[in-house]
This record gives structure tokens, C-alpha cells and sequence, in this order.
């Protein structure tokens, strides 16, 4: 849209045609805006009216509608892009106006910029987040969009109704692959339990753990587990938890002490019950010492420090570190090798795994660390699930190649199949 | 029962409807999501006094039996009643003794700590990088490649080694990690779902 008097125009930079947002009352002033003489040049000069400086754009193809793939309250204004460089849309504010019933008024909700194209009224931008400024569900609103630098042109009133979803259509194939992934899982368990017993390649850190705990008992000093610094709703965590049960029970058996000091209060409570159900496993309740699982810190590099000290003070021969490990991951390995101790780490933390590569012995990469804790039970359940991830990487790779070479041929459709929103 | 049966159901009811919950935007749903967070918070804060007391615990049997280092186990229990009791009675607001031991005392040790990560990384790059075998050589020549590439001595040498660099980075890297990444991925899903389904106990003390 050209403006009429490109002459006026400094923009798009121009500060003195953009006015902000909420300056509108300013604006309405009568003689706002005017280059207003002083008493001395009013006798001399005439007043000028002024005439508009630009015509400002209402919306193209404006239309409501509800917002996809949400919970609800929230319905969203969209209109046609100003095409690039359009200097009357770079300067022009729309008010926002919406109204629910017939016999309503209609109320401001909000501002927006013309070139932005589209505007959400959700309840999360509700004014003064009160809730007889939601949008509601179920209920006809009708809006429309008033220029505030020019409050005489207003576009057109369109109208939505507002639902939640029950089904985010943006994750449908994540839920696809997801529940192909459960399906293989479930089928490998099933087959595991009445098939023959799988074969799985063995990993030299879970086949050292046993050598590790008796390493610590020849020497009569206690072996260190480190769950590492997330908190338990992270996997790595959980993972930790289930290998710290099998080798809590090999250290009971053994009569080695075992250290395990915790940076998050809920991992340390869960830590405590794991150790002393493995010490009752084995029959050895007696020898459960309940001040060798302690929490210690909950900064990270407090916890870190606290560890170091342990090492240093406590001279463990044998060290786990297990979990999510962050920055101080070669802090605590490399405080260990500096004492001796033999050194078996896993994290899913992938940064952290060259530091764990380079400080400890053996080192579970990745997945291998939720493997562990079905390599040390050996229970053919556990062993079926790791096939599962076996096929599920076969499967990966045939869509990467699938995908390689839709995307050399141009087969756009198998391509989009594959897209995340 | 109570051991396994209530805790393992629990899990399985809790785990399906967070993982159902990621394809369910629905507000209904959602607001249950909100709701099992706030019960995670405060199951923290609960978890919280029993670490806290576990610490004081440890702390006390380190300092009463005189063992090793038993002098830091009194200045962790000053610094930990000290700062409770400041925290207490001034509040936690900027400007508070309480915000001042934190900004001027465990910052500073925390970044202290932090720094020591150079000396670290040095002495783990020297063991890493000794030339025992092939496959260290070849881990030896990539890292002093990539190192080089990175600085401006190494575009001074040669324009050919910063675009090494970044083909190293760029691609073996990047494929390596991308590979990783992706067992994780799976990795996570297989052991999510193994401790819904009850399969895996180990967190509870039981295989």
C-alpha cells in the first residue's frame, strides 16, 4: 500500500510518525501531533490544518480462529503479510478490540504492530491476568482491529470460538514412533521370557565392576559411589539408582564399606533405601551403615568439593560415578585417579564423556549406562528390552537412509512425513 | 505390598499419564501436570530437612570420633547454622547479610572451584593425549589440529588447518555425538518405560 504523502515519510526509522504503544490518549488530544506556533508567531502566521501524514493500512484477509493444539482460552487474529518495505505498515499500531455478546461493549485487550500479521488473545495475556478477561470456551467473541494513530478506521469484525484439544496433531508422529517403540519393547520382554536366551555383547566398564569392589576389599578401603547431580526425575538418575542396587548387594556380600554421598535430597532419600534393601538382600542387615549414604550439598560445586575432599581424606580404591555429570565431571575423576582409585563412569551427559574417557578406567557411553543395571542382574526381561533398542536402531538408520535418499531424489511427500513442527 | 505393589503402581499410573500428557494439551490436563509439579516441589522442600539432618548427622559423628579432617566437618556446621540463622532473621532479600555471604563468600568459592576445572582439563588432556597406540595417536593429531585451527596462530600457519578444524568438528564429531545421542534417546524411552511397567525395581531396593 503506497502512502499518500511519501514527502512526510522519514520512516522507517522515523521516530516522530511511530508513536508507542498506549501513547494513543496523547494522541487524541485536539491539537496533538501539530507543530503548534508560539503566541508571537501565531499573530504573524496562519494556522496550518494539518493533513494526515500517511494513510495507514487496515488488515488484508483478516480472520479469528482457535489456537491449534492448545488447552484452550485462546483464540488467535490473523491477517495477510504487508509486503516487505511497506513503510506505512512499519508505522502503524492496531488496537485490539473484542466483544462476546451482542449486547456487550466492545473492550481493548491489547496492542499489536500492523506488520507483525497476527495477534493472540490468550488468557496468559489477559489484562491484569483477571479472569473476566479470559477467553472462554465455548463462547462466540468477535473482534475487530482499530488503528491507534488514526482511530477513525477500524477493519472489519470477524469471530471465533475458543476449544482446547485433546490431541497436539504437532506431535502425532512422535506418538507414532513412541508407541512403535513400546510395541518392539513389549514384543522383546514377551519373547525373552519364553524364548531362548539372548545373546548381548558384553561391556568391558559392567564386566569390571565386580573386579573393582573386590579390588576394594583386598585393600580393606571402601568403594565410592557417586549418583551424580541431577535430580531424580531425570533418567540418568533413575538409571544410577537401579546400578547402585546391584553392586550395593556385591559390597554387602563383600563386607566393603560403601560411600555414597548425594547433591539432591530426594536421589539421597532413594539412595538410602536402595542400600539397605541390598544389605537385607544378602542377609547382612547388621552391616548397613546408615550415615555412609549422606547427603551433602545441594550446589553443585559444593557437592563437587565435598567429593574431592572424600577422596582425598578417605583414599577410596574404587570409585562409580554414575548419573547426570555436568561441569564437574573431570573434577571429581580427576581427583580420583589422582588418589589411585580404579574408576568406572557412565553419564548420558555427552560433553562430559570425553573427561570421564580421559580421567576413569572404563567408561559406559550413552545408552550403555541404562543397559548396566540389566547386564548386572542378567534377568532376561531387562536383556529383551536391550534387543529392542537394537532394532529400534536398525529401524533409525533405514529412515535416515530412506530420508537420504528422498531428499537426493526430491520425494518432498516422504520428506514431510518425517518433519517436526 | 507396601514395599512393592503400592509404590510400583503408583509409578505406573504417575509415569503413563506424564508421558500421555506430552501428546494432551488440553487445559484439564495440563493443570494436573501443574498440580504433580507442585507436588514434586514440595516433596523437594520435605526431602530437603531429612538431607539437612542427614548432613548435620554426618557431620556431628565426624567431629565427635576426631577423624580425618574432622576441622572442615566444624566449619561446614558453623557455616550451615550460621547461614540458616541469618537467612531467619534477616530475610533473603538483595541486600540482606544472608544475599551477602551468598554473593561475596559461595559465589566466589563456587567460581574458585570452577577454575580449578583449567588445571584439570590440563592434566587430563596430557594423560589423554600420549601416543600409546594408534588409535591415541590418531586422538593426539585430531586434538592438536583442532587446537591449533582454533586460535589465530593456526589461520597465521596455514588457511588449510582452521578448515580441518572445522571439518573435524563438523562431521566425525558431530555423527559421533548425533550417534549417541540418539542411543540416549532410546535409552531413555526403553528404561522410562521399563520402570512404568514395573520391569525394572532396582530403584526401589529391588531387582
Amino acid at each position: 500500500m503506497l502512502p499518500v504523502y511519501a514527502q512526510d515519510v522519514k520512516a522507517p526509522d522515523s521516530g516522530a510518525l511511530e508513536k508507542e504503544p498506549g501513547s494513543e490518549e496523547k494522541a487524541d488530544l485536539p491539537g496533538a501531533g501539530l507543530d503548534v506556533p508560539s503566541a508571537d508567531e501565531a499573530q504573524t502566521t496562519p494556522p496550518i490544518p494539518s493533513p494526515p501524514l500517511i494513510d495507514r493500512p487496515l488488515p488484508l484477509n483478516l480472520r479469528a480462529e482457535d489456537v491449534p493444539n492448545d488447552g484452550g482460552w485462546a483464540i488467535r487474529l490473523l491477517w495477510d503479510k504487508f509486503p516487505d518495505g511497506d513503510i506505512a505498515a512499519a508505522v502503524t499500531n492496531y488496537e485490539v478490540l473484542r466483544k462476546r455478546g451482542a449486547g456487550d461493549d466492545w473492550e481493548k485487550v491489547g496492542e499489536i504492530k500492523a506488520e507483525s500479521g497476527k495477534y493472540a488473545d490468550s488468557h496468559i495475556l489477559a489484562k491484569d491476568n483477571k479472569p473476566e478477561h479470559f477467553v472462554i470456551d465455548g463462547a462466540q467473541y468477535s473482534y475487530k482491529l482499530r488503528i491507534i494513530e488514526d482511530p477513525a478506521k477500524e477493519s472489519e469484525i470477524v469471530s471465533a470460538v475458543s476449544e482446547g484439544q485433546w490431541l497436539n496433531t504437532d506431535h502425532t508422529i512422535v506418538l507414532i514412533a513412541t508407541l512403535l517403540y513400546v510395541a518392539l519393547v513389549v514384543f522383546f520382554i514377551q519373547r525373552a521370557k519364553h524364548g531362548p536366551k539372548m545373546y548381548v555383547r558384553p561391556i568391558p566398564g559392567i564386566n569390571a565392576v565386580e573386579d573393582a569392589v573386590g579390588r576394594a576389599t583386598e585393600m580393606g578401603k571402601p568403594v565410592l559411589y557417586v549418583p551424580g547431580i541431577g535430580v531424580i526425575e531425570e533418567i540418568a538418575t533413575l538409571a544410577a539408582m537401579t546400578i547402585l542396587s546391584p553392586i550395593a548387594e556385591k559390597v554387602a556380600e563383600y563386607g566393603t564399606p560403601l560411600l555414597v554421598p548425594n547433591r539432591d535430597p530426594v536421589v539421597y532419600s532413594i539412595a538410602q533405601e536402595v542400600v539397605r534393601q541390598a544389605y537385607i538382600k544378602v542377609g547382612k542387615p547388621d552391616a548397613y551403615v546408615d550415615d555412609n549414604i549422606f547427603f551433602l550439598s545441594g550446589r553443585q560445586f559444593a557437592y563437587a568439593a565435598g567429593v574431592a575432599g572424600i577422596m582425598m581424606r578417605e583414599k577410596p580404591a574404587t570409585n562409580f560415578f554414575f548419573g547426570a555429570f555436568y561441569a564437574e565431571s573431570l573434577i571429581l575423576a580427576e581427583t580420583g585417579a589422582a588418589t589411585g582409585a580404579i574408576q568406572i563412569a557412565g553419564t548420558d551427559q555427552v560433553t562430559q564423556l570425553p573427561f570421564f574417557i580421559a580421567a576413569c578406567d572404563y567408561t559406559l557411553l550413552g545408552e550403555e549406562l541404562y543397559a548396566a543395571s540389566a547386564y548386572l542382574s542378567g534377568d532376561p526381561i531387562l536383556v529383551g528390552s536391550l534387543k529392542a533398542l537394537d532394532y529400534a536402531k536398525i529401524l533409525i538408520f533405514a529412515l535416515m537412509g530412506s530420508g537420504f535418499v528422498a531428499g537426493l531424489f526430491g520425494w518432498s511427500g516422504i520428506l514431510n512425513l518425517m518433519k517436526l513442527n | 505390598m507396601w514395599k512393592k505393589t503400592i509404590p510400583v503402581s503408583i509409578a505406573f499410573a504417575v509415569g503413563l499419564f506424564m508421558a500421555l500428557q506430552f501428546f494432551v494439551p488440553h487445559r484439564h490436563v495440563q493443570s494436573v501436570v501443574e498440580e504433580i509439579n507442585r507436588w514434586t516441589s514440595l516433596i523437594w522442600c520435605a526431602a530437603l530437612i531429612l538431607g539437612t539432618l542427614s548432613l548435620a548427622k554426618h557431620l556431628s559423628l565426624k567431629i565427635k570420633a576426631k577423624k580425618e579432617g574432622w576441622g572442615y566437618a566444624v566449619i561446614a556446621m558453623i557455616s550451615m547454622i550460621a547461614t540458616t540463622v541469618i537467612g531467619f532473621y534477616t530475610g533473603i532479600e538483595q541486600g540482606t547479610l544472608f544475599m551477602r555471604i551468598y554473593e561475596f563468600i559461595l559465589a566466589p568459592l563456587e567460581a574458585t572451584t570452577f577454575s580449578l576445572l583449567a588445571f584439570y582439563i590440563a592434566s587430563a588432556a596430557f594423560r589423554a593425549f600420549r601416543a600409546r597406540n594408534a588409535e591415541a595417536t590418531l586422538l593426539l593429531i585430531a586434538a592438536i589440529l583442532i587446537m591449533i585451527g582454533r586460535v589465530p596462530i593456526g589461520h597465521a600457519i596455514s588457511e588449510v588447518i582452521p578448515q580441518i578444524s572445522d571439518f573435524i568438528l563438523d562431521y566425525p564429531n558431530t555423527a559421533a555425538k548425533r550417534g549417541i545421542m540418539m542411543g540416549v534417546g532410546l535409552g531413555m524411552i526403553s528404561t522410562a518405560l521399563k520402570i512404568i511397567l514395573g520391569i525394572e525395581r532396582g530403584y526401589l531396593g529391588d531387582k
